[in-house]
């Protein structure tokens, strides 16, 4: 009856979408590389007749450059291209367990792109006092929702922050004559940064196994705290989304004996005017612009890892942080210096950190205000629950808040995630953490309705509902099928050059 | 609902109903029952902060950082202006780039990991090494992960690592920290004319070194002639040679696989970032031997289903997510949407370009300080060497006094002695230059 029009209507009136990615094929390979579309060699220096000299003696200078040397147009057609052979938020839901990946405003773009931003780091204070006071104000909100004293905005990403936060402790404790200690302890199913970031400051990691109900085991909390503890690193709410009700009591043992308290700032959105970190007993803490205050991920960064700290941490900040200038301030004209902390670590970054990151947090958190913060974690809370309820897999621990963990059950995790990509979502965080068997980590953010979750539950509902096949050969509508990971890891090619080799 | 929303996130789209059916649906009163939170932290307070429509945060923002003075930069010591193409913004804003997480699900990011894979194909030739990663946060960074890798592969016994006493304080602040962890200790070498100073360094050079650590250009522009020399005395005690530099100026320099270099570091968001404050792109490259202790990601080729060729994250057992506490590195996030701009801006300009840029910063620097050179009361520049892009000039005046009446007329340069100021041409046109010259001929007579 509608034999003109392409059949569509495969998936019939399934409630899940279904997806197909834009794939370039061209000589039998998806969209070429650049370098597959020109290569160009360029002398330097030298006789040759087709350059005009080069400003240096040809002992200091290479002999060549050979890169692709295409039109505008035909660049601005390749990346493109390669645009539509990605998945972004603006493309549908991206239920990122840990990740929190929320709808990126599009005027902080704008902000981030004002002339008066695009200024260098090793201006005079005097002619900057534009910059410093947005870093002020920053510096000021975030100590405020975190229920912090004191806020550097140097470290580039959250493990940045991380190591901040040990690098801080390690000079508290030195400073306090307790360098002795040498040991952070990290609960088992914390996020790999929190093991690398104390590794990376010279610490033994002490894991620590979880109850039975995956919060904190008191008990062992007991058994791994000693004298040689330095700090415990914490996420509340947990990687299972749990709030860890005992964290007054677990504070006051750490400090009983002599540690720190320090907070993963990953799960912050679940808390964001409910509760904070400081009035929890935590001593540092670091916060994920680019997840809990709306910054775009980029594939991959820039964030920003801002670290809070209660006042005796203060001292031992990265370098430099900006205060007013009390004696030269008034209330209508503000007067701000950069200053180094009394006892500073020094430096974490060539310069401040993701500047332009950092405005885009301002923007947003200045944007949303108290009623706007509150409402994002309410709405995060709630749109995990309604999600959780209308999924088939099973969920085995709650209450939950911002995330919850489900369970594939006898299916692979990682093959019902490639199954998902054909339904038009994005699959959840797959196979962690590990307490719970094939796991499905997921966080549909505040920033989706109640529409968009009945489709996602859709699309989980679906995958639960087929066979190994189906899994083993998803995705089947993706820009490319299924990718071989033990050739690419076997065999690296890393680099065009590297393709050459090999043809 | 879309203006001022004194009840909620402008970014969470409720229906009352929705939310009352979805209350509904998981059996709950009121949101607040959903939160499991001890009453002794639950918070009561307010933050104090306003909710602004996004006109008035605009406005706000801009209000703020006009009060940053509008001058022209003649800065850089490692941060730069570059003018970058439209096709840069225009392109890296399309929101599939910008709102995209790490490529953890390769077969839906297939364009993102080409387009890494391409901006590591385009390390590899600047360097001539053959392993680039697809970024750490900036230059020094970097510099503090290949420490790290050089402790991690040197066999010998040794833990210091050499410096140049020019190298700025951030940067060699940044270093400290990274090694914090390790047994390496830093130490400086002389330099001479502001670039390394080859009898001094090799006097200091011992079996207990791993690691040396040279800049070209240096952070005050100068181009540094000895670099084989640097690679010999590096190799003969097995010492890891670090490099650092940028895009730009290894499109002109020599090769850094010819001097001996193991690692190469810098600040690849000279191309692709205009003035950010300090924000960057930390550039990694190293040779294949050591691919398996590389710090950050890498994106490789492959073969999909259909034996197409494909892109994936790869050697991810070297990472924090996989190996923890044994990782390579802590780091995670990245700078991945920046070195898809500067992969966009190398390509704009295209091999032609970058040699033409490169050459122009050699030549420009050079033709501004002849200019300045000519004033009675300045040197220009104070070092007999190459230059790329930036020069020291002595002033006879007290240089923060020139510096200060150089920002009243509308200009900033770095103080970086007495009567020292530095001075950097990149991204700064002919006109502005021209202007400059006779600002600089007013403060300094």
């Amino acid at each position: 009856m509608s034999g003109d029009r392409p059949d569509v209507s495969d998936d019939g009136d399934a409630p899940q979408s279904r997806y197909d990615q834009a794939r370039y094929v061209e000589n039998g390979e998806y969209e070429p590389l650049l370098s597959e579309k020109d290569r160009t060699r360029v002398k330097i220096g030298g006789d040759d007749a087709d350059t005009d000299g080069s400003p240096l003696p040809d002992d200091l200078t290479r002999d060549s450059l050979e890169l692709p040397e295409l039109s505008e147009p035909e660049l601005a057609r390749h990346y493109t291209r390669l645009s539509q052979m990605i998945y972004g938020i603006d493309s549908g839901p991206y239920p990122l367990g840990s990740c929190t990946m929320k709808y990126n405003p599009k005027f902080t773009e704008d902000v981030a792109t004002l002339p008066a931003a695009a200024v260098h780091p090793d201006r005079t204070e005097a002619s900057v006092q534009g910059t410093l006071e947005l870093l002020y104000r920053l510096q000021d909100y975030l100590g405020r929702i975190g229920g912090m004293d004191a806020v550097t905005l140097q470290p580039p990403a959250g493990a940045a922050g991380e190591f901040v936060g040990i690098r801080v402790a390690a000079a508290y404790h030195e400073h306090n004559d307790e360098g002795h200690r040498d040991e952070v302890i990290v609960p088992e199913s914390a996020h790999g940064t929190n093991f690398a970031s104390a590794a990376l400051g010279g610490y033994d990691v002490v894991s620590l196994p979880s109850d039975d109900d995956g919060r904190v085991d008191l008990e062992a909390l007991e058994a791994a705290l000693s004298e040689d503890t330095a700090a415990l690193m914490l996420t509340n709410p947990n990687t299972l989304g749990l709030f860890e009700r005992d964290i007054t009591t677990i504070a006051d043992m750490v400090h009983e004996a002599g540690g720190l308290l320090y907070y993963d700032g990953a799960n912050l959105n679940a808390l964001l005017g409910r509760a904070r970190p400081g009035d929890m007993g935590f001593d540092v803490m670091h916060y994920n612009v680019h997840k809990t205050f709306a910054t775009p991920h980029g594939g991959g960064g820039p964030g920003a890892g801002p670290v809070g700290v209660v006042s005796d941490l203060a001292p031992f900040l990265p370098a430099p942080r900006v205060r007013e200038r009390a004696a030269e301030s008034t209330a209508e004209d503000p007067v701000y210096e950069r200053f180094d902390p009394e006892h500073t670590i020094g430096k974490v970054h060539g310069f401040d950190g993701n500047w332009l990151v950092l405005l885009k947090a301002f923007a947003y958190i200045a944007r949303l205000g108290d009623e706007g913060l509150a409402d994002a974690s309410a709405s995060a809370v709630l749109n995990a629950n309604y999600l959780a309820e209308r999924i088939e897999y099973d969920v085995p621990y709650g209450p939950f808040h911002h995330e919850f963990v489900a369970s594939a059950g006898e299916q692979d995790a990682a093959d019902v995630a490639k199954r998902m990509l054909d339904y038009g979502v994005h699959p959840p965080t797959t196979k962690w953490p590990e307490i719970v068997p094939e796991a499905l980590m997921t966080e549909p953010t505040e920033v989706e309705s109640k529409d968009t979750l009945d489709r996602l539950a859709a699309a989980f509902n679906a995958v639960a509902g087929e066979d190994d096949d189906a899994l083993e050969t998803a995705p089947e509508r993706t820009t490319a099928r299924r990718i071989d990971q033990t050739t690419a890891a076997r065999t690296p090619r890393l680099a065009w050059q590297a393709l050459e080799d090999d043809a | 609902m879309h203006g001022s929303h004194a009840t909620g996130s402008p970014y969470a789209p409720y229906t009352e109903e929705d939310r009352t059916a979805m209350l509904e649906t998981v059996g709950a009163e009121a949101v607040d029952e959903l939160f499991d939170i001890p009453a002794d932290v639950q918070f009561d307070g307010r933050f104090d902060i306003d909710a602004r429509t996004e006109r008035e945060t605009r406005r706000l923002v801009r209000s703020i950082l006009d009060r940053n003075d509008d001058v022209t930069e003649l800065l850089g010591r490692g941060h730069y202006g570059y003018y970058v193409p439209s096709l840069v913004d225009h392109l890296a804003d399309r929101s599939e780039f910008l709102t995209s997480y790490t490529q953890y699900q390769p077969e839906i990011s297939q364009g993102f990991l080409q387009a890494l894979f391409e901006y590591q194909s385009l390390l590899v030739e600047l360097t001539g090494l053959g392993v680039a990663n697809c970024s750490m946060y900036d230059a020094a960074t970097a510099l503090g992960e290949a420490a790290t890798l050089a402790d991690r592969v040197r066999d010998t016994t040794g833990h210091r690592v050499l410096v140049p006493e020019l190298l700025r304080e951030e940067r060699r602040s940044t270093l400290e920290n990274y090694v914090a962890g390790t047994d390496l200790a830093v130490e400086t070498y002389p330099v001479a004319d502001g670039t390394v100073d080859l009898a001094g360094l090799t006097d200091l050079v011992d079996d207990g070194v791993v690691m040396i650590y040279a800049e070209s250009p240096t952070v005050r522009g100068t181009i540094e002639e000895d670099l084989a020399a640097i690679g010999d005395l590096a190799a003969d005690t097995e010492a890891l040679f670090v490099l650092g530099s940028d895009p730009v100026a290894l499109s002109l320099l020599e090769r850094p696989v010819d001097v001996g270099a193991d690692v190469v570091v810098g600040d690849a968001s000279v191309l692709g970032l205009p003035t950010s404050y300090g924000m960057g792109l930390g550039l990694f490259a190293t040779r294949e031997d050591y691919l398996r202790q590389v710090p950050g990601r890498l994106v490789g080729a492959s073969e999909d289903a259909t034996d197409r060729r494909a892109f994936t994250l790869t050697l991810q057992t070297r990472e924090q997510h996989i190996r923890r506490e044994r990782a390579t590195s802590n780091i995670c996030t990245n700078q991945a949407w920046v070195a898809l701009r500067t992969a966009m801006h190398a390509a704009v300009l295209g091999p032609s370009g970058l040699v033409e840029l490169a050459e122009r910063d050699v030549q420009r620097a050079r033709d501004l300080a002849a200019r300045l050179d000519d004033f009675v009361g300045v040197i220009a520049s104070v070092h007999d060497r190459h230059h790329l892009r930036e020069f020291v000039a002595r002033v006879d005046r007290p240089a923060r006094a020139v510096a200060d009446d150089l920002e009243k007329r509308g200009f900033a340069v770095h103080v970086v002695g007495d009567h020292e100021i530095q001075i950097c041409i990149a991204g700064v046109c002919d006109e502005r230059i021209d202007e400059f010259v006779a600002a600089v001929e007013e403060v300094t007579r």
